[in-house]
């Protein structure tokens, strides 16, 4: 790493890239994720917006949040997108990252070829998924990246199922059989980890992907001072594990000390409210199993038995929860 | 200037060599793939400059494609039916983001029913994109508008995309003789292309942003505009063109023996050939026959037709693909045209699929148009060939 290359929240600055004044919801995981990796790309940026809450909420003619060079096309294409640009931008000499900013939907499921075709032919690019776990640019559907049991309005809470019933699709594995040059998970609650890694990827050359999760207040039915407070929680259950893959070679960047329960992160959500002793113990034991796959041996199988059933979580009536 | 025997496919490619397009996105599919083929082996030879893109679907190389255009380098892609139908979506993207990217449309049959065949119902659901749309007769015609492509696209009052389209097989596998341009001569014709505005960070603009219903309609007539302004500048880089290398193809259309002519066929791509010996033919038998080679889909030639149809007895339009229960596309835009002009018109479809069409045929089509004025009891639409079931 060399010198001027920002490695903590102290050094980081403040010239914004994407600026106020956007549409986002108060608490948006995506805003926060997108305004910090800005910052941090600085102005030799392109950037290229599938269709998305991102950019209907940035970029409404004839304004734009973006300081850079800005383009948005259609929902599936942007591993192909950035593609073009970049080979056009290098073929007119000009250097600085060609970055792809896509959401969950637009990423695990109908954008899911077009990113696999650049990361298997190594484009030169940055592509970076915001995840908030549904497609919530179009009122909150569940995608490949919802997680187990969670209410959406495609996975409704009813009397005969409630909340999705298969697990969230594992991106990163996807993108790591492609054996990219720098692949990452981020949080938004952890700045140092995320301000490396975007650094990171900032400076390395061949295909990157980076991985956010970004809270999403209305889609999550939850409060929108605790977006950060949430994330944060996300690591501690390992719901979201924080780890990188270079050379060939994936590892932890943060551990937690032990793993909390999971209900303690579904708690602060309305969309995992119904969610019976049941499917919480089978998200639990799926979770332990996850926590071993991304930690190893040698850490102590947290409190699986884990949920004890005193803080039961029903169904209570109202599949939108009144949040 | 150097004579080749070409497929009409291999003359695209030399084409786009000769206009030294720098980024190229490709896609394998029949028929167009010897285009590709051929690119590719000038690029690893050393002998054209250019990323060739291998992207994962033709949606990607549309889309790779716009990323490139965007990106301010001339650009160049090659489809055919299917791979046009998996653009469909990217299409739209193209023209109002005036992004002059030309692509080769080799027309083949659109499943079901499947078939890699001739026929132009994978290219005439596109007039509605905004691609300017120009159908080629043959290799040379398609090395030349490849060229005058670029030089119409990428003008200032037109920046608009052109989709060239060819007749599959027919023409994009069978070798004729070529004549292929100096690329001295090339570099004279069409300059290097000079983006207005591109996606360069040390000039950020954004491209392509939701659109409020408060500016679309603005939008979408300058684009109107542009297409309409595009029909003056086919006719002088037509022009141009035949100064430069001594070969015109008559802008948006080409008319043959019309001058006197009291009959007439509208005719598309290869099958203007096959009509063109059947005039010859009635000709040398004393009938006033005539015979019109629509060249441009988009931007349509509405004023060239009404002039070149004005005092016909009749007329006939020739369409390689129907619109079920509505006419071919050519017929009802060709009636649309010549509204109110008198004179009866009536459709003639045929080679769906890529079935043959033959001088005889042609002659066919001639008498029925002809009749159609004398029995007066008229059928506004014939199939050729139609095998129907008896009893």
């Amino acid at each position: 790493m060399t010198a001027d290359e920002i490695s903590t929240i102290k050094e980081m600055p403040n010239n914004d890239y994407f600026v106020s004044g956007h549409g986002a919801c108060p608490g948006c995981g995506v805003a926060i994720a997108v305004n910090n990796i800005m910052r941090i790309l600085g102005s030799d940026t392109t950037v290229y917006v599938p269709a998305s809450c991102l950019i209907v909420f940035s970029a409404l003619y004839p304004t734009s949040a973006f300081r850079t060079p800005l383009l948005f096309t259609a929902f599936e294409n942007t591993g192909a997108v950035i593609t073009g640009i970049k080979a056009a931008q290098r073929r007119r000499g000009i250097e600085g990252t060609v970055v792809g900013i896509a959401g969950d939907g637009g990423t695990f499921d109908i954008g899911l070829q077009a990113l696999s075709g650049a990361a298997e032919r190594q484009e030169d690019v940055l592509y970076i998924c915001v995840d908030n776990e549904a497609y919530m640019n179009t009122g909150i559907q569940r995608s490949g990246s919802t997680p187990f049991g969670a209410w959406t309005t495609t996975t409704p809470v009813g009397k005969v199922t409630q909340g999705k019933r298969q697990m969230k699709k594992d991106v990163m594995d996807l993108v790591i059989a492609h054996d990219p040059e720098y692949a990452a998970t981020l949080s938004i609650a952890h700045y140092n980890d995320f301000i490396r890694k975007v650094e990171k990827a900032k400076h390395k050359s061949g295909f990157r992907f980076l991985h956010v999760l970004t809270p999403c207040v209305p889609g999550w039915r939850t409060e929108a001072s605790k977006s950060v407070e949430i994330a944060k929680l996300a690591v501690e259950t390992g719901m979201w594990t924080l780890f990188e893959y270079e050379e060939g070679e994936a590892r932890s960047t943060y551990k937690p000390h032990t793993m909390r329960p999971v209900t303690e992160y579904l708690h602060m959500q309305g969309r995992f409210r119904h969610m019976d002793n049941d499917d919480l113990n089978t998200l639990q034991r799926w979770l332990c199993a996850k926590w071993y796959y991304h930690y190893g041996h040698d850490v102590e199988q947290p409190a699986c038995a884990i949920y004890n059933g005193e803080k039961e979580l029903h169904f209570d009536g109202d599949p939108l929860h009144g949040v | 200037m150097v004579m080749k025997a070409l497929s009409a496919d291999h003359a695209v490619a030399w084409g786009v060599r000769l206009a030294k397009a720098e980024v190229i996105p490709a896609f394998p599919i029949t028929p167009q793939t010897l285009i590709m083929e051929l690119l590719a082996e000038f690029i690893s030879n050393g002998e054209l400059d250019a990323d060739l893109i291998p992207a994962e679907s033709e949606h990607s190389v549309m889309s790779v494609a716009v990323g490139a255009s965007a990106g301010g380098v001339r650009t160049f892609t090659a489809t055919a039916s299917q791979g046009l139908a998996l653009m469909h979506e990217m299409l739209y993207a193209v023209p109002q983001n005036r992004l002059p990217i030309v692509m080769v449309n080799v027309n083949r049959t659109l499943g079901a029913a499947g078939g890699i065949w001739a026929e132009h119902n994978d290219s005439m659901p596109e007039r509605e994109s905004g691609w300017m749309q120009v159908y080629v007769e043959d290799s040379q015609e398609a090395l030349d508008m490849t060229l005058q492509a670029y030089r119409i696209a990428e003008d200032e009052r037109v920046l608009l995309p052109v989709m060239v389209c060819l007749d599959g097989f027919i023409l994009s596998h069978t070798v004729e003789k070529v004549e292929v341009p100096e690329q001295g001569e090339v570099d004279a014709f069409l300059p290097a292309f000079v983006p207005r505005s591109s996606l360069d960070p040390s000039e950020p603009v954004m491209m392509n942003p939701i659109v409020p219903p408060e500016y679309t309609t603005e939008m979408r007539y300058q684009l109107d505009r542009a297409m309409d302004d595009s029909r003056n500048v086919v006719h002088q880089v037509d022009e141009a063109f035949k100064a430069a290398f001594g070969r015109g193809y008559g802008g948006l259309i080409d008319e043959y023996m019309m001058d006197d002519a009291e009959f007439a066929l509208i005719v598309l791509g290869t099958a203007a050939s096959t009509a063109r010996a059947a005039v010859d033919e009635l000709r040398a038998e004393g009938r006033k026959v005539g015979l019109i080679k629509l060249r441009f889909m988009r931007p349509f030639p509405h004023d060239e037709l009404r002039r070149a149809c004005s005092g016909l007895k009749a007329l006939g339009v020739f369409d390689r693909s129907v619109s079920f229960n509505r006419y071919g596309p050519v017929f009802t835009e060709v009636s649309g045209s010549l509204c109110g002009s008198g004179v009866p018109i009536t459709d003639h479809i045929g080679g769906l699929g890529g079935r043959d069409i033959t001088v005889r045929d042609m002659r066919k089509v001639f008498s029925l148009i002809e009749a159609s004025v004398e029995e007066g009891k008229v059928k506004r639409v014939y199939w050729h060939g139609l095998r129907e079931a008896k009893g």
